[in-house]
Formats: structure tokens, C-alpha cells, sequence
């Protein structure tokens, strides 16, 4: 799983059945100093992610179907979780 | 499967139901020589690693198996701790 920034909203009207209904969200993965890591990337959320939330990604396809609760969904990542807190170790 | 060392956790309150009562490890890899290399990712973990261990972990869909027949949504999992590691 990647830590993530929600960065925008996805609308889109003519997309796959197994969509129908999934929320999607923009999504930045960040390092654990908040600074963005790699390219912004799609995912379906299932947890009421908003708009500038710290959030857990899966970006696995099975993993992110399951959260959608849905079988064979043509998804690759998902927000499985919204982030409190994370602690390190010094 | 992967070394990696575990430097921290996440809580999240507000997340998927069949992450209840999981615990979410921030994970450094580590290479053969266990120094840091590569990016630092979020497991569940199925074996109860603390921070500051060293651990092996899977990703994929099969970080999921410790969990079977409950459907974790996860893509990688702590599934080992290390007792020690030589090379040569």
C-alpha cells in the first residue's frame, strides 16, 4: 500500500458497468515527508476519501476489486483507507 | 518476498471493513546487506512485527492469504520476522 494525497475528482459518465456508482479520485502518492513521489493515478474509493485527505492506495487489481466489492472489475488501485497518523521510528 | 526493516505505522480510523483490527507497518526494503533501498510502502501485517524489526514480507494479492478466507484488500504483507541473514 502507498501513501497518498487526494488531489482531485474524477467524473466520468459513459465508463465500464462494474464502475457504476464507484467514486473516483485523483490521487498523489507522497512520500512519508508529504512530498509527491511519481505520477498522479486513478482510484476508486470505497471509504469517503475527500479532496486533500492523506489516504492509503492499494495498486494491485484484485486487491482493488475487493474493496470495491466486486469480482473481475477492470480496476487497478483503490482507497482503502483514510490516514489519522503516521508514527516513525526515529 | 522482500527484506525490508518495519520504521513506523499508520492508523486510520476511517478505512475498508475487512482491515478491521489489522495493523498497518510502514516498511523500508532493505538489499542483501540490509541497508534502505527503494521506496518505503504501507503492509498489513499477519505475524505480529514491531517497529524496528526485520521482517520479510509478499506483495500482491497473496499478501492477502494469511487472511483467507477473508478478502483483505492489501498488496503487500509482513508474512515473516528475520532472525538473521548471512551472505557470502
Amino acid at each position: 500500500m502507498q501513501l497518498a494525497r487526494v488531489v482531485g475528482n474524477v467524473v466520468a459518465t459513459q465508463k465500464h458497468p462494474k464502475f457504476e456508482g464507484a467514486k473516483l479520485l485523483l490521487v498523489q502518492p507522497i512520500g512519508l515527508d508529504d512530498m509527491p513521489r511519481g505520477t498522479t493515478l486513478l482510484a476508486v474509493d470505497s471509504v469517503g476519501a475527500g479532496v486533500h485527505e492523506k489516504v492509503l492506495v492499494v495498486i494491485e487489481g484484485r486487491a482493488a476489486g475487493e474493496a470495491l466489492g466486486r469480482k473481475v472489475a477492470p480496476v487497478d488501485a483503490a482507497i482503502i483507507g483514510i490516514v489519522d497518523r503516521v508514527d516513525i521510528a526515529e | 518476498m522482500q527484506l525490508a526493516k518495519v520504521i513506523g505505522d499508520v492508523v486510520a480510523t476511517q478505512k475498508d471493513a475487512n482491515l478491521n483490527g489489522l495493523r498497518l507497518m510502514v516498511l523500508q526494503p532493505l538489499g542483501p546487506d540490509l541497508k534502505a533501498t527503494g521506496r518505503t510502502l504501507v503492509a498489513v501485517d499477519a505475524i505480529g512485527a514491531g517497529v524496528g524489526e526485520t521482517v520479510f514480507f509478499v506483495r500482491g494479492k497473496e499478501a492477502s492469504f494469511p487472511f483467507y478466507p477473508q478478502d483483505v484488500p492489501t498488496d503487500a504483507g509482513i508474512v515473516g520476522i528475520v532472525d538473521q541473514v548471512s551472505t557470502s
